[in-house]
């Protein structure tokens, strides 16, 4: 996994709450394989409207994303962080998650920057009257525009994982003569359990 | 160790699937139950890029469920890029070994309606699935949560996840529901107090006199629900009801009655303590519709859309005024007025024989006067529905008599509400869109999505089921 320490981009308002997954990417693109992409997709049909922020010029090749509250809520789809991904987005900044995308995120290397709602609110306003680069540091937790800055959280494990690009697939392999003692006991005390 | 006492459901079933815990607070766990369908391509394609076998192919369940055709079961009738989905899952389960109910299997049906049915999901278990309608299973006093593709291709390679314990909710419904309401509608009450993101990091357990006295098909429903107020998982302790729905099912333990004496131990003991307790009367829930295009938008079938201009909360007013502007729909307008174009009975939420019973009570001598989808949650309710008659009660009404998936919730499988067309649904999920691009959802139990098709409009069910069912 790509590792996420610092960027600084072009950050893109989209002063919506409640930007839920189906928003994100719609069902009836998540038949596409990985290989094929899935950028073009991403908030296809709110893109429809006029003036969608993303759309605009002042916006174009922008890296993060400034939201409002429950971003990424509903269907676990990982397609809708692919989507942000494969569109270039490396970083959401808003002042709440929905869980499961959060996790998806963290997995593919996508930052989710929770960010107080009024410091969300700041940075949109700065955002509408200029597109200067916003620069995350995720080690020190902060967000900065020209003469401004901001803090934002992240889960400690979350942070260190994306610092250091960690697979958990491989950490899990690594502690296989755990799991194979676990699984042992396992089917001695909770026999019914298995299939 | 802590005290049994004092230890939640939750704790209890957690501690016995830690395989370790990490310094900085994360668990490997032990996942029992691994739900698969045509959308788990993503994972398998992970798997396949590491070149990776499948560890524990014989806990993992695939049913084709999100793009089967729900109108027919004919592959000359079927798109090509459906055809693609179904051949895709079937290669994928087959070349790790995992069993398959294919679009044409007898046991196919929803994945969260099939796992219960079949006395899969059990109590005490952890079961994940990649679809965050996985809360469901918790109904039966298991840990069920949705997870990604990424956790989905680590579940399918180590049959473990890593997990941090998300904090702990109770939401205590006491009292009697009155007539007629429906765990929708207490569902429904619950996520309008929460807020679509009131539950996040959080698991619920939903406990209370109410809670007790629910069916077993009802308890999936509330449980069901619980990923839309933002939950990880929803729960109920197991208890005597649990154990009668499960005893007899295909694949529960064959030392069945032991298994309920360790299955007793589950509930939260009576010292147990949570992060956050939210408490409901039963009494005061009404048959409830939403309004707008979050789950959070619902309000008794008695009340008018409301107004943003009253609306304090500015980021409320903002989303209550495009709610509103997608809807169609008009502040101070009684919720009785709003007229509908179609009903959908079916879904993850509410398909079970209940719920087409429940409806088949309202409809039975009564004609819709909009077109309408029935789709039962699997075969094996369809075939039970059809040996009740339910079908023919459906048909005479008008409506279609479908066949089991997830068909209209999602739309995947072609079946979509045409742009600006409104939709009476027992699904989960109003989001704009969600149903068919420009569609317009609004969210109901079975009876009133019933009472909806006979009238036209959103209707008060009650004085409609009055003296039936």
């Amino acid at each position: 996994m790509e590792k996420f320490k610092t960027l600084t981009a072009i950050a893109c308002p989209l002063p919506l709450s409640g930007v839920d997954t189906d928003q994100i990417i719609p069902a009836r693109f998540l038949n596409r394989t990985r290989a094929e992409g899935y950028g073009d997709y991403l908030f296809h049909d709110l893109r429809a409207q006029p003036d969608f922020p993303l759309s605009q010029a002042a916006f174009a090749g922008a890296r993060i994303l400034v939201a409002r509250r429950n971003f990424g809520g509903g269907s676990s789809r990982e397609a809708a962080v692919y989507a942000l991904l494969d569109y270039g987005l490396r970083c959401v900044i808003a002042p709440s998650f929905g869980d499961i995308f959060a996790a998806n995120a963290v997995g593919n290397g996508l930052l989710p920057a929770v960010a107080a709602a009024d410091d969300v609110e700041a940075i949109l306003h700065s955002l509408r009257n200029n597109a200067d680069p916003v620069s995350v540091d995720l080690a020190a937790c902060k967000i900065s525009m020209p003469g401004r800055a901001w803090g934002f959280t992240i889960d400690p494990v979350w942070r260190e994982k994306l610092l250091q690009g960690w697979d958990d697939v491989d950490l899990t392999l690594s502690k296989q003569a755990e799991i194979d003692e676990f699984v042992a006991k396992d089917r001695v005390e909770r026999g019914w359990a298995w299939l | 160790m802590a005290s049994q006492t004092g230890d939640t459901l939750f704790e209890k079933i957690w501690r016995t699937h830690e395989i370790l815990r990490r310094p900085d607070g994360m668990s490997l766990l032990w996942i029992d139950r691994h739900y698969l369908h045509e959308g788990s391509f993503n994972a398998f394609d992970l798997v396949a890029r590491r070149a990776a076998r499948v560890r524990h192919p014989e806990l993992c369940v695939a049913v084709a469920d999100h793009y089967v055709p729900t109108r027919h079961r004919d592959p000359a009738r079927t798109e090509p890029s459906i055809l693609e989905m179904m051949t895709r899952l079937a290669s994928n389960t087959k070349a790790h070994a995992i069993r398959l109910s294919d679009w044409q299997h007898p046991a196919q049906g929803i994945l969260h309606v099939v796992g219960p049915e079949r006395g899969l999901t059990l109590p005490g278990l952890t079961v994940v699935c990649g679809d965050s309608h996985t809360s469901t299973h918790g109904a039966l006093g298991a840990i069920g949560f949705g997870i990604g593709a990424s956790e989905v291709a680590h579940v399918l390679m180590t049959q473990t996840l890593w997990q941090k314990p998300p904090r702990l909710l109770r939401v205590t419904i006491n009292g009697a529901l009155g007539p007629w309401i429906a765990a929708k509608d207490m569902a429904l009450a619950v996520i309008a107090r929460l807020g679509a993101d009131g539950g996040r990091g959080h698991a619920i357990e939903y406990a209370g006199v109410a809670v007790r006295a629910l069916s077993m098909e009802a308890r999936l429903t509330l449980c069901n629900l619980s990923i839309e107020c933002g939950a990880r998982c929803g729960m109920v302790a197991p208890d005597e009801t649990t154990f009668s729905y499960l005893r007899g099912r295909p694949c529960v333990p064959t030392d069945f009655e032991q298994a309920c004496d360790l299955w007793r131990m589950l509930p939260s003991g009576p010292a147990a303590t949570f992060d956050l307790e939210v408490s409901l009367d039963a009494a005061d829930i009404a048959p409830t519709v939403t309004w707008g295009t979050s789950p959070e938008d619902a309000l008794p079938i008695t009340a008018t859309i409301p107004d943003p201009a009253r609306m304090e909360d500015a980021g409320r007013a903002a989303h209550a005024r495009d709610a509103i502007a997608y809807m169609g729909l008009r502040a101070g307008q009684s919720l009785t007025e709003v007229t509908i174009d179609r009903v959908f009975i079916g879904s993850c939420t509410n398909s079970r024989i209940e719920d087409l019973r429940l409806a088949a009570a309202v409809l039975a001598g009564r004609r819709a006067v909009v077109p309408g989808l029935v789709s039962p949650g699997s075969a094996q309710i369809r075939h039970h529905a059809e040996q009740e008659g339910l079908d023919q009660i459906f048909l005479q009404a008008g409506l279609e008599w479908g066949q089991p998936g997830c068909s209209m919730c999602v739309g995947m499988n072609g079946d979509i509400v045409s742009p600006g067309e409104r939709c009476a649904s027992t699904t989960n999920r109003n989001f704009r869109g969600r149903q068919g691009p420009g569609a317009r959802t609004h969210l109901m139990s079975p009876a009133m999505a019933a009472a909806a098709a006979v009238t036209g409009h959103l209707t008060d069910a009650r004085p409609m089921l009055a003296g039936r069912a």
